[in-house]
């Protein structure tokens, strides 16, 4: 039970002379814990992700998650064990914070919720500390609450992979440090494999099993936060002299 | 006892309708609109019928009557539906199927009609042949260009949206252009016909109309969950296990069928399923289509026979009812954004 990707590969603007590939990537996710994709800016991180969680078409090789193709296997059954959320989500019906988490469970009940549907609803609302604000609209939300709100809603969805593509972009400290909390405790509570884009290499660090490090569109290094927090690593890694220094909650990376 | 148990999950639910109030709203708005909508019927029905009751006279005038009825409701729910559907398909409520170009088309099949064969042009393309060659240009033009635009390389909502203006561009200068060359006579009749108009509909098109709107009516109401859905947008949608390409092509098919028929009945009509679809956003305030559609069809109903029965009825102008419906609906518009401040 992982995702594994075999030479997948990517091809932006094929054919034109500044054509960008990301790929051949061979490798494999182990589920459980929080795996963290990091690297530079148009690393692949993102076209990785997006293609794991079937949303970006994958131009040459296979990724399978739990054993499912993401490609053959139909989109509904890879909802039930699958579920990604991207940074851009903005759309014009007017929603309450219930009723977005509840789509959540469409993959399971087709639209019409059950009380069972409704216990794993107020469960994710619950976790997620957005019991009080169930009830509010979405467009009465601070960009924290809504992040949180979107999380709850793949967290209803009840599968064992969840895929968050930088789910802390926007998020202050205070929301940042939140989020990566509950997404601790959503893999250690509640089981789930959870692999996730992170800007932020000390955020990875600190909160993550795993850290899959890539640049120029190939892995670069895929190993345990202790592994990957070395100056010599992070500064190949980010083309930028990083030095780790001992700090009270474990290494960090200092960069300017 | 169990009560509270039970109350308290009660209580938390994420049904489409958030509290009492919220649905003491929608009651009251759906009863208003239903009311009116009766009200507009009857009225329109029996207003100033000059012959007494019942003779073969009577039924004579209250047959067409009904017959403009029909092809008002056929007419507003195909647009109502339409503009729902495609709205919520391109997730963005101020882009309406006509964006599309089918006004575009029944005006140059008309125009190129009257060019190419004078006023004998123009009438002749009145019967049922001719209307459903005119649907059925319609609905080819329509599929060619969603499944290409959207199942080819380019794959891609705002492409087709602009290939759809400009080849609606492109027609509407092809039909300028034609309109400068006709003869003053010819330009007249083909004004009136240009103009979208109840009266335009024959009697004889409404068996072909009225089974096909239905039909695709409930195909999308079928799909409505899968509407909600989409309504998230693309990846929100394909996270929850919709196949958002398919799923995408069939909306615009039946949409493009909707429009298609009613443009082919009455006329284009740009602002009518525009309005009914946001004043159904704004009263019913809901996320569901379930609920969303019926509103929406009620405000198109009552919007359209409303202004029907009081132009053609009351003021003797029937050939204006878009007119009307285009100003005092765009006045309400207007006025209900204003006072909710949101779209």
């Amino acid at each position: 039970m992982s995702i594994s990707l075999s030479e997948v590969q990517k091809d932006y603007s094929a054919g034109s002379r500044d054509s960008v590939q990301i790929g051949p990537v061979t490798t494999e996710i182990e589920a459980g814990g929080i795996t963290a994709l990091v690297g530079p800016n148009g690393a692949g991180k993102s076209t990785i992700l997006t293609m794991i969680g079937r949303l970006l078409e994958i131009d040459h090789g296979q990724i399978t998650v739990a054993g499912h193709d993401v490609v053959s296997t139909p989109s509904k059954a890879i909802a039930k064990i699958l579920s990604v959320l991207r940074q851009e989500n903005h759309f014009v019906t007017r929603l309450t914070v219930r009723q977005l988490v509840g789509f959540g469970r469409f993959p399971h009940s087709g639209g019409r919720l059950t009380l069972g549907d409704e216990k794993y609803i107020s469960e994710a609302i619950d976790f997620l500390d957005l019991t009080d604000l169930e009830n509010r609209y979405l467009d009465q939300l601070s960009g924290g609450q809504r992040q949180r709100a979107y999380v709850a809603m793949v967290l209803a969805q009840q599968t064992d992979y969840v895929l968050l593509d930088e789910p802390l972009n926007n998020l202050d400290m205070q929301h940042a440090v939140q989020m990566m909390q509950q997404l601790r405790r959503a893999a250690d509570e509640l089981g789930r494999t959870i692999v996730i884009v992170l800007h932020d290499i000390n955020f990875a660090a600190h909160y993550s099993d795993r850290i899959l490090a890539m640049k120029n569109g190939q892995v670069v290094k895929h190993g345990r936060p202790a592994e990957i927090m070395q100056d010599k690593v992070l500064s190949d890694i980010f083309n930028t002299e990083v030095q780790v220094i001992e700090g009270p909650n474990g290494p960090l990376a200092v960069y300017y | 006892m169990f009560k509270t148990a039970e109350h308290q999950s009660l209580r938390r639910h994420s049904k489409p309708i958030t509290s009492s109030k919220h649905m003491r709203n929608y009651v009251l708005v759906m009863a208003v609109l239903v009311t009116l909508a009766v009200g507009f019927t009857v009225a329109v029905m029996s207003y100033n019928i000059p012959v007494a009751c019942c003779d073969e006279r009577w039924w004579l005038i209250a047959g067409m009557r009904r017959d403009s009825l029909l092809t008002i409701a056929v007419v507003a729910l195909a647009h109502a539906v339409a503009t729902v559907a495609f709205q919520t398909a391109v997730n963005n409520r101020i882009l309406t199927p006509g964006i599309m170009g089918f006004g575009s088309l029944y005006t140059v099949i008309q125009t190129a009609a009257a060019y190419l064969f004078g006023v004998g042009g123009v009438v002749a393309l009145v019967g049922v042949g001719p209307f459903l060659l005119q649907l059925l240009a319609m609905m080819v033009l329509a599929t060619i260009l969603y499944t290409w635009l959207l199942s080819g390389r380019f794959s891609n909502i705002h492409i087709m949206l602009l290939v759809g203006v400009v080849i609606g561009g492109v027609l509407g200068s092809l039909s300028n252009f034609m309109q400068r060359m006709l003869d003053p006579s010819t330009f007249d009749v083909l004004t009136a016909r240009l103009f979208g108009n109840i009266s335009n509909a024959r009697a004889e098109y409404l068996p072909y109309a009225v089974p096909i709107v239905l039909l695709v009516t409930a195909l999308l109401w079928w799909r409505a969950n899968t509407l909600n859905v989409m309504a998230l947008g693309k990846t929100a949608a394909l996270n929850l296990g919709v196949s958002y390409k398919r799923e995408l092509i069939i909306i615009m098919a039946l949409v493009s069928v909707l429009v298609a028929t009613a443009t082919a009945l009455v006329g284009p009509m740009m602002f009518l399923g525009f309005l009914s679809a946001i004043l159904a956003y704004q009263f019913a305030d809901t996320y569901s289509h379930r609920l969303l559609l019926p509103m929406a069809f009620l405000f198109g109903y009552t919007i359209l026979a409303g202004s029907y029965f009081i132009l053609r009825h009351v003021w003797d102008a029937g050939g204006a009812v878009t007119v009307i419906v285009e100003l005092i609906g765009g006045l309400v518009f207007l006025i209900v954004l204003m006072r909710k401040g949101r779209l």
